[in-house]
């Protein structure tokens, strides 16, 4: 009997489920509001909730996108089209992050996903996406494939990538006169193509690349592998891995005496991790960052409204979500529309001028073009406040700071 | 003078890092050893309370002020009462049963335990210094050894030497193997047995703990520190034969060395050279190198 009555019930759940939509697309069409799909801009952040990179995106960047979502409807004071907040964690799993992105795009009416750290997920969700025509605005992943030979109409790639980072850090260490390089890097993917690009870098610029020694992902230890790049004698030991791999190397370097006769290149660091090193550790480091709270006014008021929610200051990534709903969010606005194509040729034509970015723009293959920072990691006593980590020693004009459009593969670059 | 292209001086580096890395999988399987041969129970744990150890440490320091040297003794202790707690709860219902509910419960546990501290302290880990005593190095000829890691070789060689000592050959020792062939006569003879095995799990789980703070200043304090080395640590156990103590300390400092040579000849294989060694070991000797066949 009770089976019964459960059938039934689901039975009259599921037929009247799809009517709501339309009930919901009848109910609006106020004079002036854009034309939404079906009633609402409805914007996913897919990241590693709970992950080794969930200190980077995670809860920071819902509550980053949440964030730019209140601020929007604020500064539309109260006019502001129907908007929902989705979030998912991928569980840095590329299949995860698909499955969970086709759910959105399929049967709960997602436009745009952002965060989306991770090389693997956003390639696999930037494929799927360029298929169902929405939008990806990528703030977390590294990966330059994403707008060269994988680039599409549909993707954008917000805030750094292996290119940015490799020039920043490799052609200003060359300049200081860091000529020789060895490099460590974490055996995948992701570190050769970070290792491969600075090489270049360092070549081009008139260094000179002494070896490589390539440790398996999440090392448990990394003394050995150090004591191979201090007998090679290089004097910029260059870090081509991340997140705790990263750490374990500069802790271990500080304790083996490295750190006196040659100098680490982070060359992917994030504040979150110069924080858990702390500065006594990390001090004078070099590394390239697309955004830092302390940079200027702006970033600072929004840092500190943001480190009252999460009691820790936003990486580039969390800001880089906040930057991104609220570029996207103004486009949906100007477009009149959230047709994926239509908000895309927008968002082509804006220029990007927020707390994360000064003229700001997004190129043809995708590629949001801004300025880069160079940083120094404070020596202990230089810091006055918490989360005072870095002198910015140079800004990579935006310009300089990506792949020239010259050098691209992507198939949107017309040439 | 070279060995095989690499300088005399740098193998006797790597050799000397190979074994500081070999005594910490030699205290770990050790404790596993001793739950796994008295109590028989596959504890999986064993990387969750290593990491509560560390983080023990830690949490002494930043919020009671208790320094590295007491927190080497408090936390062990802390964290094997939080191990005997477990045991009287749980795992004493599961003795009867085969094996792999041992497992899967204490696989589930540690599951809940990373996540806790994944919750509270976030993924990025926690620093915690060298203390002042055992900062810097010294240049023993051919490398600059940190003073803190000549230090862990010898704390955890120590630590193994008594506690082979006291299992094979006190009085003490003799108890608990007796209570574990047949415990039904040795609690005839007077003995509290279940006590004992109490006591036993809650020593093992505070070897992992005591492992944790001595590695907590080398590595980052993280909630998955544990779950990168524990594969290892069981691979070594089955290397060295389960329950088999002096082979599990045996296995621990050799496997370390192993892993330090191939760092050097090929270290994209330094994560597998173990379990290699592991499947040639089980099909040549089953009960692994220091095992009895039953």
């Amino acid at each position: 009997m009770k089976r019964k009555l459960m059938a039934v019930l689901v039975g009259l759940a599921l037929a009247t489920a799809p009517l709501t939509p339309v009930f919901a697309q009848q109910a609006k069409t106020a004079a002036g509001a854009p034309r939404l799909s079906d009633g609402v801009v409805r914007i996913g952040v897919l990241t590693d909730m709970s992950g080794l990179y969930s200190d980077l995106g995670g809860a920071g960047s819902v509550a980053a996108a949440k964030m730019a979502i209140d601020d929007f409807k604020a500064a539309e004071k109260g006019k502001a089209f129907p908007i929902e907040l989705v979030s998912a964690d991928h569980q840095n799993k590329a299949d995860v992050g698909a499955q969970k992105a086709r759910e959105w795009y399929d049967t709960q009416g997602v436009d745009m996903i952002t965060d989306a750290l991770n090389s693997a997920v956003a390639l696999a969700v930037a494929k799927l996406t360029a298929e169902k025509k929405r939008i990806l605005i990528d703030t977390g992943a590294a990966s330059t494939r994403l707008t060269n030979e994988d680039c599409s109409p549909y993707t954008v790639h917000y805030v750094y990538d292996t290119y940015s980072l490799a020039n920043g850090t490799g052609n200003a260490i060359v300049k200081q006169g860091g000529k020789t390089w060895f490099f460590l890097t974490a055996d995948y993917a992701f570190g050769h193509s970070l290792e491969l690009d600075t090489a270049n870098v360092v070549k081009a610029s008139g260094g000179q690349v002494l070896g490589a020694v390539r440790h398996p992902l999440n090392a448990s230890d990394f003394s050995s592998f150090l004591l191979q790049a201090q007998a090679s004698k290089a004097q910029v030991v260059g870090l081509a891995n991340a997140g705790g791999d990263t750490i374990n190397s500069i802790k271990a370097a500080n304790e083996f005496g490295l750190t006196k006769t040659q100098s680490l290149a982070g060359l992917l660091i994030f504040i979150t991790d110069i924080h858990s090193l702390g500065l006594e550790v990390a001090q004078g480091m070099m590394l390239t960052d697309g955004w830092y709270w302390d940079q200027n006014d702006d970033s600072r008021k929004f840092g500190k409204r943001y480190f009252e929610q999460m009691r820790k200051m936003p990486s580039m990534n969390q800001a880089g979500v906040y930057s991104a709903v609220t570029t996207y969010l103004k486009a949906v606005q100007a477009a009149g529309t959230d047709n994926a194509d239509a908000v895309m040729a927008q968002m082509k034509k804006m220029k990007i001028n927020d707390m994360f970015a000064k003229n700001g723009y997004i190129r043809a293959d995708g590629r949001m073009v801004h300025d880069m920072y160079l940083m120094q990691v404070k020596k202990p006593s230089e810091s006055k406040y918490p989360w005072d980590y870095f002198t910015v020693k140079a800004t990579i004009p935006a310009e300089q700071a990506f792949l020239p459009l010259a050098q691209s593969k992507c198939s949107l670059v017309k040439k | 003078m070279e060995i095989f292209g690499v300088p005399l001086q740098a193998m006797f580096g790597q050799l000397l890092l190979g074994l500081v890395n070999g005594s910490f999988y030699a205290m770990l399987s050790l404790g596993l050893a001793v739950i796994f041969g008295l109590l028989n129970i596959i504890n999986f744990t064993h990387g969750a309370v290593y990491m509560m150890g560390a983080y023990a440490a830690y949490i002494g320091m930043t919020a009671f002020g208790i320094g590295y040297w007491p927190a080497l003794i408090v936390a062990p202790l802390a964290v094997g009462v939080f191990g005997m707690v477990i045991e009287r709860t749980m795992l004493r219902w599961l003795y009867k049963l085969d094996h792999l509910y041992g497992l899967l419960l204490t696989f589930g546990l540690t599951l809940v335990l990373e996540g806790l501290f994944r919750s509270v302290f976030g993924v990025s880990g926690q620093p915690y210094p060298v203390p002042d005593a055992l900062r810097g190095a010294t240049d023993v000829g051919f490398m600059t050894l940190p003073n803190y890691r000549a230090w862990v070789v010898v704390a955890s060689l120590a630590v193994c030497v008594m506690t082979w000592y006291v299992i094979e050959r006190t009085r003490l020792g003799a108890y608990l193997r007796a209570g574990t062939e047949n415990p039904q006569l040795v609690q005839a003879f007077g003995v509290n047995v279940p006590l004992m095995i109490t006591l036993t799990f809650g020593f093992g789980v505070a070897l992992a703990a005591f492992a944790g703070v001595l590695a907590a200043p080398i590595i980052q304090v993280n909630p998955l520190m544990g779950s990168n080395l524990i594969i290892i640590v069981f691979a070594v156990v089955v290397i060295g034969g389960m329950g088999s103590i002096m082979g599990s300390i045996v296995t621990g400092l050799g496997l370390g060395i192993i892993e330090g040579l191939t760092k050097v000849y090929y270290p994209e294989a330094s994560s597998t050279v173990v379990f290699v060694i592991m499947a040639i070991v089980l099909i040549v000797r089953p009960a692994g190198l220091f095992g009895r066949e039953k």
